[in-house]
């Protein structure tokens, strides 16, 4: 089963961070973890890399959890799936 | 013994809004925005679009064939603004002064332009080997050693590197070196030019740098814009400049620096609020006696407020009174030249009697309340100005400038 997009977020800022995933729940809130605005746009740059996509500068700025990162990153998969099926229509 | 007394005596420039610093006056008094698509490299391939680069440069206009294929861009730039400071100084190649003058530059990037070519040679093209110059070329020294060369200028001739903040900690050590006595005459400055695709895709991830425009202490400000160029400015003592019948411009009186020892990019109130303070020390002046303040102003959403915050830390009530711009408004964020252009804008600006605006600038924003000359230069003869330079790795570097009739 291929990994969910919410564990390959987790993944990304585990990894980034240097944290264990385990500590790291879509409930977590940058400040628990830590991550200041340098860390956020190494993470960003680690999305945008394990993803696949482009991520706006005014979609990242608001971004202060695990879970509006995770729900930014399936809109901008949704949106890359669309762009995909009207260039193809 | 009574400190030794440091004049400027030649300013030189060449940025996005003129290549010389009478042009430089006249887009600052017109508020002149040199912001524009960018041509240096491919745009579509960034997220942003606009860069502040020098308009219609051709390195042949000042330099030969040979001696351009030498020259990054960013030491074209150093040695162009250093020849017209030496020619208002009166200053000729071999003058016997130059026995005992330095050079100290500033650059954050240098060569890394050429690098980034030569890297794509390496790299991309498969090439077995690179061109043998891109050493010499990409030095930060390659500047200064070309003025060096240039005008057989033999004292101390070095390039600090503190990313925004190099040209001030130049301008800083030429002054201090100057006062002390260790050398009569300085040119110091600095110089930059950025804009190949390796470096400006690094600071596309950065988010740092506005899709827009730059518009410092707006409340719609959404980031810097990178702009290259370089200034320089001639340091000598009163006696020197007196004994050679040089005219002195303004008088460079306080130098301060600090480390805000607090994160790598973010800013911090107490950094520059100590450098600011350590450079009134220096000058030996209360906060009142500024009369205008040109910020590091960059236009993010966090250094504005951040920088608006020490300002009033430092000059109190004072601070409303006192006319803040951000000439990078105009010229872009020209980071290790930043600290020269900047000065230098300032000092052309208020021989001139005016006060450079915040070019830009739609809408108030209570974190920067601060009067910062919106929009449109204004009348004014301040008598000491003070220039900000805030780096990231939280170096901080301040001087203060006295005019001189």
């Amino acid at each position: 089963m291929p990994e969910e997009v919410r564990d390959r977020v987790i993944r990304c800022i585990a990894e980034t961070q240097h944290l264990d995933p385990e500590t790291v729940t879509i409930d977590s809130t940058f400040e628990e973890l830590g991550i200041d605005s340098l860390d956020g746009i190494n993470i960003l740059f680690a999305l945008e890399t394990e993803f696949e996509i482009d991520i706006p500068d005014d979609a990242a700025q608001n971004i202060r959890t695990v879970r509006e990162m995770v729900e930014g990153v399936e809109r901008l998969l949704a949106e890359k799936v669309n762009s995909g099926a009207q260039e193809q229509s | 013994m009574e400190p030794r007394r440091v004049v400027i005596t030649g300013l030189g420039a060449i940025s996005a809004i003129g290549k010389n610093v009478a042009e430089l006056t006249d887009a600052l008094r017109r508020g002149a925005c040199g912001i524009r698509p960018i041509e240096l490299v491919d745009r579509t391939k960034l997220r942003f679009s606009s860069g502040a680069e020098v308009p219609g440069y051709d390195p042949a206009d000042y330099f030969d064939p040979k001696e351009a294929g030498l020259l990054d861009r960013f030491a074209q730039f150093a040695v162009i603004a250093a020849r017209e400071a030496l020619r208002q100084a009166g200053l000729e190649p071999g003058s016997p002064l130059f026995r005992r003058a330095g050079i100290v530059t500033g650059s954050c990037v240098g060569g890394q332009t050429t690098e980034d070519e030569g890297f794509v040679d390496l790299y991309l093209r498969g090439r077995p080997r690179i061109n043998p110059l891109i050493i010499p070329k990409t030095m930060a020294n390659a500047g200064a050693s070309r003025i060096s060369l240039e005008y057989g200028i033999k004292g101390p001739v070095y390039t600090i590197s503190t990313a925004c903040s190099s040209s001030n900690h130049a301008i800083g050590q030429a002054f201090w070196a100057v006062r002390s006595g260790m050398i009569d005459l300085a040119i110091a400055g600095g110089s930059e030019a950025m804009f190949s695709m390796g470096i400006l895709k690094a600071w596309e991830a950065m988010r740092v740098v506005s899709l827009d425009t730059c518009r410092p202490f707006s409340k719609d400000r959404s980031g810097l814009i990178l702009g290259e160029g370089g200034a320089m400015m001639i340091l000598e003592t009163l006696e020197s400049a007196r004994s050679r019948g040089a005219a002195p411009l303004a008088e460079v009186v306080g130098f301060g620096m600090s480390s805000d020892a607090h994160h790598l990019t973010q800013p911090s109130v107490e950094g520059p609020a100590l450098a600011m303070q350590s450079a009134l020390d220096d000058a030996g002046l209360a906060p009142e006696a500024i009369g205008y303040i040109n910020a590091h102003g960059t236009g993010t959403v966090t250094n504005d407020p951040t920088e608006t915050a020490a300002i009033r830390s430092v000059f109190g009530g004072h601070a409303a009174k006192i006319p803040v711009s951000s000439t990078k408004s105009m010229h872009g964020h020209t980071l290790g030249a930043a600290g020269a252009l900047e000065g230098v804008a300032s000092l052309a600006a208020a021989r001139e009697g005016f006060l450079p605006p915040t070019a830009n600038f739609t809408e108030p924003d209570p974190a920067c309340d601060l009067d910062v000359v919106p929009n449109a230069s204004r009348p004014g003869n301040p008598e000491f100005v003070m220039s900000n330079s805030f780096a990231f790795g939280g170096l901080n570097a301040v001087v203060v400038y006295r005019l001189l009739a």
